[in-house]
């Protein structure tokens, strides 16, 4: 599988799944402390309708029309949740739970009734994603990575998910004390000046942005689980958030690469014929690390820390 | 009751030097968390380099009025002013302790992440942290006794050790007014002993400190000052004339026994 036929079929599709789940896990690890990390999954949810509206008001499936059709479907949600909580007077987390699973399956209808077969967009799509189908014609083997001709050719997905993951990166990076505090210690932070209600926001906002980016190339159900997989699993790694944050991108990455080649290669070594979904591999490899995390890491059991006094 | 504190419990006519030097005033301050208010209309000015203890009632308002004057919490009206300056400008001189049931101990950090958090108005968004930033935490470490822990998984103290690490990041601070929410609740005899040393070592310096306290027994022993309040303000000044059987009544409302009180070094009122 190296050289031509492995650049134009795999390379691609291996760097889309890397970039998508390092940019979910890496704000994932912020959500998972501060126990929002239904947030993510809250967020791939509500993505669905609104993609779904504004391909039928465009006709397209470029990238603004699809943010801003995803924007407006979070602000809605944001609305009815809190509508129901107060009018309801039912608790938040069962009114996020509500809202999220009723706009998704509002959107897999609207999915179902409209004429989207002209494009990738249907409900598998929108649960499994297309990464297979993300491959690079134009590439002629490893070369090709040098050549400005054939890296024109390529899926514009790629680029779309590698400015994302800089944009995830540079906000980290930028925020990471304040994020840090704030997460820690909302208090104390709000006493040292730090925006707390902001830097919350800003962390969904970076959340839904990569959320929504991956939402195009790999479909509804890697977004869940890169939100709180590698996060999770790399807590149970280690005792600092610095070192949680770094084991978080190496299992993202390896669930990604992993989970590829699983679903190319898998069904054939067991005798099987066709490859499995490739998104649907990579969140069970997550799944699968996390698992493992759970039963051998160094850091899992924090049971025996004296409490009270 | 001196001239002062006249003029102080008459309204709001206090001489403007008296509220430069304060290094919290309070003024018409009200909290609400629904319908009824928490705290109401408080005036406050507390004595530059003194200890003074905030005491009440559970659900008296204290905590709430200790997140009003640093802005943790929007008040719905009143003033906060910080040596005779707005809170905004002054934050770098406040130092907050707050409660320690607050927080979920078994975030990703050890003892020393949490001190160099103090420094965080020093260090800001992207300043290197550097061997002196780790020494200042150690050193402040050391004044609470938790030097050794430095390493330790904040999840593995006891409370008591976490109420250290709390204070020891409030020193990190080097601020000029330290407020703290109950730093004595829960923690062991010797943490208690540790806490009110290096309270008096501020004290000593000039800094002024102002904590949230229950123990009604230790009053007299710790602080010099005190603040009675049941959502509204029932009383404040220096424990000799505050701190008095005829007070304690009206902030505790008849829920303090009479023998309770007897048993307490009162001041003479």
């Amino acid at each position: 599988m190296m050289g031509e036929e492995f650049v134009a079929l795999s390379l691609v599709p291996i760097l889309i799944g890397t970039f998508t789940a390092i940019a979910c896990a890496l704000p994932g690890n912020f959500l998972v402390l501060r126990k929002q990390a239904l947030i993510g999954d809250a967020i791939s949810h509500v993505v669905l309708p609104g993609i779904v509206v504004a391909f039928l008001v465009t006709g397209t499936l470029s990238t603004w029309p699809m943010m801003i059709g995803a924007a407006f479907a979070a602000i809605i949600a944001v609305i009815l949740i809190e509508a129901i909580r107060r009018l309801g007077r039912i608790e938040t987390g069962a009114a996020m739970g509500v809202v999220f699973t009723s706009m998704f399956a509002g959107g897999v209808l609207l999915l179902e009734r409209s004429d989207t077969s002209t494009v990738h967009l249907d409900v598998e799509h929108a649960l499994m994603g297309n990464l297979e189908s993300l491959i690079w014609l134009d590439a002629m083997g490893w070369s090709s990575l040098l050549d400005p001709v054939a890296l024109a050719g390529l899926p514009p997905e790629l680029p779309r998910i590698f400015v994302t993951l800089l944009g995830v990166l540079a906000f980290l990076w930028l925020f990471w004390r304040p994020l840090k505090i704030s997460t820690f210690d909302e208090g104390f932070a709000q006493g040292v000046g730090i925006r707390t209600g902001a830097m919350g926001m800003a962390l969904v906002v970076v959340s839904a942005i990569a959320a929504v980016a991956a939402f195009d190339a790999v479909g509804s159900i890697i977004v869940i689980a890169m939100f709180i997989c590698p996060p999770a699993a790399a807590r149970l790694m280690t005792n600092r958030l610095e070192i949680q944050v770094a084991w978080s991108v190496a299992f993202a990455a390896l669930s990604a690469v992993l989970g590829y080649v699983f679903a190319g290669y898998g069904p054939l070594w067991f005798g099987g014929q066709d490859a499995v979904s490739a998104a649907g591999m990579i969140a069970t490899i997550s799944g699968v690390i996390l698992a493992l995390a759970a039963l051998f890491g160094p850091c899992r059991s924090r049971t025996g820390a004296p409490s009270g006094v | 009751m001196t001239q002062l504190e006249l003029a102080t419990d008459r309204g709001h006519v206090v001489a403007a030097e008296t509220l430069a030097a304060s290094p919290l005033a309070i003024r018409g301050l009200t909290v609400s968390y629904g319908e009824k208010p928490a705290v109401f209309s408080i005036d406050a000015t507390v004595q530059d380099g003194s200890m003074t203890a905030i005491i009440g009632p559970n659900g008296a308002g204290k905590s709430t009025l200790l997140k009003a004057a640093l802005g943790v919490i929007k008040p719905l009206s009143g003033t906060v002013s910080v040596y005779g300056a707005p809170l905004e400008g002054q934050r770098a001189r406040i130092a907050y302790v707050p409660q320690r049931a607050s927080i979920d101990w078994d975030f990703p950090a050890r003892v020393i992440d949490v001190v160099l958090m103090g420094l965080y108005r020093e260090l800001g968004l992207l300043r290197r942290l550097t061997g002196g930033h780790r020494q200042k935490a150690m050193d402040c470490l050391e004044r609470v006794g938790m030097a050794d822990f430095a390493e330790r998984q904040i999840g593995q103290l006891s409370g008591g050790q976490q109420q250290r690490v709390f204070l020891a990041r409030a020193l990190a601070q080097d601020a000029d007014l330290y407020l703290l929410d109950e730093p004595f609740a829960g923690v062991d005899a010797a943490t208690e002993k540790a806490i009110i040393d290096v309270l008096k070592t501020l004290k000593s310096q000039g800094k002024t400190v102002i904590a949230v306290h229950h123990d009604l027994a230790t009053i007299t022993e710790y602080f010099d000052h005190v603040f009675l309040i049941n959502v509204r303000k029932v009383a404040e000044g220096p424990v000799a004339t505050t701190f008095t059987a005829e007070n304690l009544q009206k902030a505790y409302g008849g829920r303090l026994a009479t023998a309770q009180i007897e048993e307490l070094e009162l001041g003479a009122g």
